[in-house]
């Protein structure tokens, strides 16, 4: 190492030592220190994913659907009548641990634009969230669902779903995963891609300041006292900015002249122009005294890694700007022509006349030197579970079923959803509150649902399981609304992978996945992962958050989770087992966390699916709710609370030798509360014993109680009490 | 019969009144690109709800500065139908094309929701298909809908009937549990003295169809069309 590199100047950039010896090696001399900036950021786990990128290369990635694999700003899949959906989830975890409002909002903006490069309108928004228990971890679940609400109410896009837990574990190192689906014509796809030689560089949007330097590097890195420092790598959002930069790109779209588009992010112009030229197999050429500013005095450091939000990077064919020009300027925003695209295979940074960086494209994108690492289970031993010390018999299963619902975890996310827009688009079909969100294709029929979904206890306890129950949950979610799934996003949420214990999540959760999203036929168009999730040196529970969509041909075929009418049947698909490991009633009753999560049958649950979707297009059903944390009868409650009407049940007698407890709140998977008129019955088992499912008759809809005759009834009324929560009305 | 839809930029309900007027009531339809003066022969203007200038300052404070608005004044003091819904009825209060001011919700949280509202009044061509004492379930989406105004001009305001929608009970009831956002009286919508400029709160424009939670949004833009079609309310 030579004495202009120091070692304090590899910390600031998050490199190793090694890794700097790589880099010489690559460029066959030292690189200077603007060099290093952008090599390092891109360098950065949160660029180059050079811990997980040999696990992702395991997950599925094509299906006949897919227009757009892994790779590009969003993933994009075909839904029919030429209409195509992108979308991505992605996590920005740590700027909203330091700055919860603007660190939530600019993730919402980031996706957002992750899903506009690709030429689409962005329709709708999830957002996945965790954080410690409250009261405690109460500003930052204030500030972030502030945030989220204020970018996304401003932008105009509606939040239609997402979940919201409370765990220890995420206290100081909340998550938060804001997922975004849109909309194109699978013709008008846009691409990232900077190619032809000539062609230019088009900078669109915010004038670029010093905000949000080594966000990137951030990102990378465990949080510790020493993070507050770096709120200055905590961008500020400018929705009002946004949105005129998405309207600018929609009157774009498909232009001739455009030969691509690219969402400046995680490491800004550096990882911008480097992705877009390693895409179309090009250089770059930078002029830094081009990009308009917001501040004075920026080195050309500074330019390169700055990561000012609401900005975008076209590229225009030569001699065509001014075709594309009169667009932007119609919605105000800037668009200054800051270089052009080269053959020389280099991304080359100019300043004031004089070559400020020149690096090899494929350095920046493909240079970081995987990393193995050795994995080994953790000791899980403090988490064992015998049932024989555990009560069968709840003490008062109404007891139980009231503070299950009223639960942080389970109860209404009522008071969080009314802070976002949810219909602005005319669109939402379903709205937050049920299994999955619904969005319709205006001047179609077709309807794109869609959900986010991890249990993270799951995770923790066995990650293999816990990864393939989060993809089979997301299903039942999609399903239970009538659509099929189609299509995955994952952000994967793990602690430091320095960590053995971590690194062996990791590796457990991806083979998971893999293993899941082939049986169900389901591959994984996009994503996003973040490590480190770490503080003081806890790690959070792996979090694996699945964002699905699906797609239902006729959208008012649709179902809702609340039961419809009175006097219908109630059913449920699947059999209950002794499923209490990893359970929220053995956490709330017992205070015990711990056993094996719920085995998870993939070709059962595959079965249940094909079952629901074809009671679901033959009209047969009312109303479908998947059963999952609280088990049967808090899906059971959760029907009546929608549907606003009671059900009334024979007495649920015993079935084998399955615990009482676990039969009314086991968490077995591959399950579904229905409710179908009467007439339906004949065709619903006959469609039950062809997809071999097994459904039982639960009681009948209506009422103003949920009962068990002879054994209790619980009032709707304390019901919809007891699932109003904690939350502040 | 043409109704024109004003886009600022920072407008996003425009796109979802044109829906509804072309696609579900089957009318003509024009967008007022806020720079131009233009209005293009429109029988009815909709300033629509969405963020304008980014709410910069307040809520359509900067709006009511633009071309489009010079036009928009003169085709309202000419007895034009003007219908501001949500930032529009923010941006007509700040253009003083109606009384009062929309301030912070007291909950000083943005709030989605349902809302059920009681007709005031069914002599506007804007409510002429609706009854009086009418209850229409429309959903508010705002941070800033809590209607107010000093005691001098809200007292006018009641006096001269000006008040066209209440927050209310499902069963028409006007009570405070009923007002979402801290309205004064429970004011959801106004209407200037000549009753041709209409202000609210709520979207109509969302519950047009059935399938998106209901149509009585619809009767108020049916209204509209019916009253310059000539089918008798």
């Amino acid at each position: 190492m030579t004495a202009t590199i120091s070692a304090k100047l590899l910390k600031e950039v998050a490199l190793t030592e090694a890794e700097y010896r790589t880099i010489v090696e690559l460029l066959g001399r030292e690189p200077n220190e603007v060099e290093l900036g952008m090599i390092g950021v891109l360098w950065s786990e949160h660029c180059s994913y050079k811990t997980s990128k040999p696990f992702l290369r395991r997950l599925p990635s094509t299906g006949s659907r897919v227009l757009q694999g892994p790779g590009e700003n969003a993933g994009v899949v075909d839904v029919g009548e030429g209409w195509a959906v992108a979308f991505k989830i992605e996590s920005h975890n740590h700027p909203s641990a330091i700055e919860p409002y603007e660190g939530a909002a600019t993730g919402v903006g980031g996706i957002l634009r992750d899903v506009a490069a690709m030429g689409a309108r962005p329709v709708a928004i999830l957002d996945s969230l965790r954080f410690g228990p409250l009261p405690a971890s109460a500003h930052l679940f204030e500030g972030v669902v502030a945030g989220i609400g204020g970018y996304g109410n401003c932008v105009g896009v509606p939040t239609v779903g997402g979940e919201v837990y409370f765990e220890d574990c995420y206290a100081d190192n909340p998550l938060v995963n804001a997922m975004c689906v849109g909309l194109v014509r699978a013709d008008s796809l846009q691409r990232a891609r900077a190619e032809g030689p000539g062609n230019l560089l088009l900078l669109v949007g915010a004038d670029t300041g010093r905000d949000g330097i080594h966000g990137a590097s951030f990102a990378s890195l465990e949080l510790d006292e020493s993070s507050e420092e770096r709120r200055p790598a905590v961008q500020v959002g400018n929705p009002f900015l946004e949105k005129c930069l998405i309207e600018a790109l929609q009157e774009l779209g498909g232009h001739p002249a455009v030969v691509g588009v690219q969402d400046l992010g995680a490491a800004g112009l550096t990882s911008a122009v480097a992705e877009a030229a390693s895409r179309g197999g090009a250089g770059a050429l930078v002029v830094v005294d081009q990009v308009p500013r917001r501040e004075s005095g920026m080195t050309p450091y500074e330019v390169m890694l700055s990561e000012s939000q609401e900005r975008m990077l076209v590229v225009v064919e030569r001699g065509r700007q001014a075709e594309v020009l009169p667009i932007f300027e119609k919605w105000d925003l800037h668009a200054a022509v800051i270089g052009e695209v080269t053959g020389d295979g280099h991304l080359t940074v100019e300043a004031q006349g004089r070559v400020a960086a020149r690096i090899p494209v494929e350095v920046l994108t493909d240079g970081a030197p995987v990393r193995t690492l050795v994995g080994r289970a953790p000791d899980l031993s403090r988490r064992r579970l015998d049932l024989a010390t555990i009560p069968a018999e709840p003490a008062s299963i109404p007891g139980s079923l009231l503070k299950l619902l009223a639960h942080p975890n389970l109860c209404s996310r009522g008071t969080v959803f009314r802070r976002y827009d949810q219909q602005v688009g005319n669109a939402t079909v379903i709205a937050p509150g049920g299994d999955a969100a619904m969005v319709r294709i205006n001047g179609t029929t077709i309807g794109i649902a869609m959900t986010t979904d991890c249990n993270g206890r799951y995770c923790e306890l066995d990650p293999y399981l816990g990864a393939q129950i989060a993809i089979a949950e997301a299903a039942r979610n999609i399903v239970a609304t009538g659509a099929r799934p189609v299509a995955i996003t994952d952000c994967l949420n793990f602690g430091n992978p320095d960590k053995p214990e971590v690194y062996w999540q990791l590796e457990e959760t991806t083979s998971g996945l893999a293993n899941a999203c082939r049986a169900l036929d389901l591959p994984i168009v996009s994503g996003n992962v973040s490590l480190y999730n770490d503080t003081d040196g806890r790690s959070i529970f792996p979090t694996p958050v699945i964002g699905m969509i699906g797609v239902i041909e006729d959208y008012r075929k649709c179902l809702g989770a609340g039961f419809k009418g009175d006097g219908d049947f109630v059913l449920v698909v699947g059999l209950a087992g002794d499923d209490l490991g990893g359970s929220r009633y053995l956490e709330v009753e017992h205070g015990h966390f711990g056993g094996r999560p719920p085995e998870v049958d993939l070709l059962g649950e595959r079965a249940a699916h094909e079952f629901v979707l074809a009671a679901v297009g033959g009209g047969h059903l009312h109303s479908a709710h998947d059963l999952s944390e609280g088990g049967m009868l808090v899906a059971l409650a959760e029907s009546c609370i929608l549907g606003g009407r009671g059900v009334r049940c024979p007495p649920l007698g015993s079935q084998g030798d399955v615990r009482t407890d676990a039969l009314y709140f086991g968490e077995t998977q591959g399950r579904f509360l229905l409710s179908a008129p009467s007439r339906s019955m004949p065709e619903l088992q006959n469609l039950a014993r062809r997809h071999r499912v097994d459904i039982q008759l639960l009681g009948l809809t209506g009422g103003a109680n949920l009962e068990f005759e002879g054994e209790f009834s619980i009032p709707l009324a304390d019901l919809e009490r007891a699932h109003r929560g904690p939350f502040k009305d | 019969m043409k109704f024109g839809v004003v886009v600022f930029p920072g407008t996003w309900s425009d796109r979802d009144c044109g829906w509804v007027v072309t696609e579900v009531l089957g009318a003509e339809l024009e967008y007022l690109w806020h720079k131009d003066r233009d209005l293009k022969g429109c029988d009815c203007v909709i300033l629509p709800g969405g963020f304008s200038y980014g709410d910069h300052l307040r809520t359509g404070a900067i709006a009511r500065f633009s071309p489009v608005m010079e036009s928009v004044t003169r085709f309202a003091a000419h007895g034009g139908l003007v219908w501001g819904i949500c930032n529009g009825f923010q941006v007509l209060c700040e253009s003083g094309l109606l009384p009062g001011a929309l301030i912070r919700n007291d909950s000083c949280e943005f709030r989605c929701a349902w809302t059920d509202l009681v007709v005031e009044r069914d002599d506007t061509l804007f409510t002429a298909g609706t009854a009086k004492r009418d209850v229409l379930r429309l959903p508010i989406s705002h941070g800033e809908g809590n209607y107010f105004a000093d005691p001098a001009t809200l007292s006018l305001l009641e006096q001269r009937n000006q008040v066209v929608f209440r927050y209310c009970q499902p069963d028409g009831l006007v009570v405070p549990a009923a007002n979402p956002n801290g309205s004064l009286h429970n004011i959801a919508g106004i209407v200037n003295r000549e009753g041709n400029v209409l202000g609210m709160m709520p979207h109509p424009e969302r519950c047009a169809e059935a399938e998106l939670g209901g149509t009585d949004g619809l009767k108020l833009f049916r209204s509209v069309l019916d009253s310059f079609t000539g089918v008798p309310a």
